[in-house]
């Protein structure tokens, strides 16, 4: 039983993500806990977010604005290991600043972290031997992303070597923009399902309880990003607060389906 | 030949899309599907004679091809002044200048025209930086009548007001990119994103040798087109091939267009010239080969400029068509393999070169051949008189005009 599948063993988990460096970190996770987020999901911030819209990509140049480096975001997530000993911790980023001092040296650091999972977006299964193995060797999950274009030609290549759970990204586009019927999204996670016994979560355009709790009944987890992300740029400092209570209302949402 | 050497330089990339280390496909899942299809379609339009035929055709009656190969005689005596007793190449250029649009960059997109059309893709999506691939692609959209949405930084936008007003007028829509620098990779990552989400009905003319697999072998092979006229153009007129081929190089799709048809010609040298900016001491340049490291960015690894963190810094030349923080995958693998040179000219070094090849012999060029001309000013004089030099001229200085009267501090 590792972190990620213990939180997942307990019905449809919450999955937060805010970007690392932006506002008062610390503090902002902290309130996700608080709130009864299940999974934390944690921004390594980059350049060029392309897969990312408006609302993340001004986290990314807001924390980088403010001089976060790849040290800052692990020290960030030892600290939270340290204060949150139970609750799984996934980096969310791009592949050249995870690779750039080398997987090996990536793997490491993220295992003395104690983050339980990557998920690297620009990172194709064609493409793993630049990170998966590293990962794998260190006991971290590389977590990949399957997506409505994921034909059932290709789905068993993206399941393969994957770990921790599989995230569904609902809608072929960027983040934080339209949403996917519930209908489709159903279709396409009991499709998933037939393939891999890992945790199927859904994220990309879930911003409110109504559609976490849809989303709760047809699925293993649900990821909220952007909604979470513009709190920060909305409240600043005073963030903490504000992503606690919209936290507990998904958690209630998501949790009620348990 | 030592045992490292490939038997061959011209059968790159692999069948997963890698030269060597670099290469590949690094994009979202989204993506993947999609540029799987365009690599099933790619090769089943390369076997295709009807294909070639069109594509063919479209150059020699569309672009104006072939274009021609030119000795140039006063820049070949002037830079003999300065050379040693019996040294000073002769200096060629390939004129794709003189293309329609006025740069290669027109034989790419008939290219990937084609092909979108035949995958049935009904819109055209690309990224420009200077704006020449945003003409380019505006031109043929226009010729096919497909709508088409060109993805450009605002900076550029306000720095190449001219090439904005030219796509509009061929009917293209210009999104100004505000996000990071407002530059040519911004424009990317917003081409990127945008696709991302009409999967379904987007075709995305990438305008260099660059991106995902397919792309830098499919933008490639269609400006190869370049090499293999200058080949046996240069057969024809001189009964032999050239000793040293010189390009410049941003994304470096003229470059590799030039040099890959000689890639196996054991006697050819290269010389790729990357843009120095104010040169390669401080942050503001765009020589990814000489001032990067090896990454992944924008679907490919490759040299980038970055910092220790894997940050991608901005590039910056007078040229810009070259300011961009990478370069293509194959001429990675070539730096690397030996089978290529490559250096950089900064941006005086490049407008003196400008400047010669106007007073010369008459000819206007871009900014961005401007770098290969200053490179040929150093090796020319270290080549014996008997030698050839073939260069590129990618582009005409048209655009530039207004970017070299700022910089030489005359009020227009």
């Amino acid at each position: 039983m590792t972190r990620l599948s213990d939180s997942f063993s307990r019905g449809p988990a919450l999955v937060c993500f805010i970007t690392a460096g932006d506002g008062d970190t610390a503090a902002n996770l902290d309130a996700l806990v608080a709130g009864g987020a299940d999974v934390i999901e944690l921004g390594m911030p980059f350049t060029d977010p392309m897969a990312d819209g408006p609302a993340i990509q001004a986290a990314n140049i807001r924390a980088l604005g403010r001089g976060t480096k790849t040290a800052d975001v692990l020290q960030l997530a030892s600290d939270f290991r340290e204060r949150h000993p139970n609750v799984p911790l996934v980096l969310m980023g791009y592949a050249n600043p995870m690779v750039r001092r080398g997987p090996e040296w990536f793997a490491d650091a993220l295992a003395k972290a104690g983050v339980d999972g990557v998920i690297c977006v620009d990172l194709a299964p064609e493409e793993d031997d630049d990170l998966g193995p590293a990962l794998r060797e260190k006991g971290i999950a590389p977590i990949r992303l399957a997506t409505p274009t994921t034909d059932a030609a290709r789905l068993p290549m993206v399941l393969d070597k994957s770990q921790g759970f599989l995230y569904y990204v609902s809608v072929a586009g960027i983040t934080g923009k339209q949403s996917a019927a519930v209908a489709d999204i159903e279709a396409n996670v009991s499709r998933i399902k037939q393939h891999t016994d890992l945790p199927v979560a859904v994220g990309f355009g879930v911003r409110t309880p109504e559609q976490a709790d849809a989303i709760a009944r047809v699925a293993d987890g649900v990821v909220v990003g952007s909604a979470l992300v513009e709190l920060v740029a909305t409240h600043g400092d005073k963030a903490p607060e504000h992503l606690r209570a919209l936290t507990e209302k998904l958690a209630n949402a998501v949790h009620s389906a348990r | 030949m030592t045992e490292s050497k490939p038997n061959s330089f011209r059968n790159q990339p692999d069948d997963r899309g890698h030269f060597g280390q670099f290469g590949g496909r690094y994009v979202a899942e989204t993506l993947m599907p999609l540029i799987l299809d365009l690599e099933r379609e790619y090769t089943a339009a390369k076997a295709d004679d009807s294909f070639k035929a069109e594509f063919d055709d479209l150059l020699e009656h569309y672009v104006g091809r072939p274009s021609p190969l030119y000795y140039a005689p006063r820049i070949t005596e002037e830079l003999r002044k300065d050379a040693p007793e019996g040294k000073g190449a002769q200096i060629w250029f390939k004129r794709d200048e003189l293309n329609h649009t006025g740069a290669h960059k027109i034989n790419n997109c008939i290219g990937q025209i084609l092909l979108a059309r035949r995958m049935g893709k009904t819109r055209i999506i690309a990224e420009t930086g200077a704006g020449q691939h945003g003409v380019a692609t505006a031109t043929v959209c226009a010729r096919f009548g497909l709508p088409c949405t060109i993805f450009m930084g605002a900076t550029d936008v306000k720095r190449q007001q001219p090439n904005v007003f030219r796509m509009k007028l061929l009917g293209a829509e210009v999104v100004p990119v505000t996000s990071g620098r407002a530059t040519l990779k911004d424009a990317m990552n917003e081409a990127l994103r945008d696709w991302v989400a009409n999967v379904h009905d987007t075709f995305y003319i990438i305008g260099t040798a660059a991106g995902p697999h397919p792309y830098p072998e499919l933008v490639r092979d269609f400006q190869s087109v370049i090499g293999r006229e200058a080949r046996a153009q240069m057969l024809e007129r001189t009964g032999r091939l050239p000793d040293l081929l010189v390009a410049a190089i941003g994304g470096g799709s003229n470059a590799i267009g030039l040099f890959h048809p000689f890639l196996d010609d054991p006697s050819v040298k290269m010389l790729g010239v990357e843009a120095a900016g104010h040169g390669l001491e401080g942050d503001e340049h765009a020589a990814s080969l000489a001032g990067g490291f090896p990454g992944i960015l924008h679907g490919n690894k490759t040299y980038l400029l970055q910092d220790d963190d894997g940050q991608i810094t901005e590039g910056h030349s007078i040229s810009a068509g070259l300011d961009y923080p990478g370069i293509g995958p194959e001429h990675a693998w070539l730096k690397e393999s030996g089978r290529v040179d490559y250096t950089y000219a900064t941006d005086t070094e490049a407008l003196d070169a400008f400047q010669l090849l106007c007073r010369t012999e008459g000819i206007i060029p871009a900014l961005e051949p401007s770098h290969a001309i200053a490179a040929i000013g150093k090796v020319a004089r270290e080549m014996p008189e008997d030698a050839i030099i073939c260069a590129n001229l990618c582009g005409r200085g048209d655009k530039d005009i207004f970017t070299v009267a700022e910089a030489l501090g005359v009020e227009m």
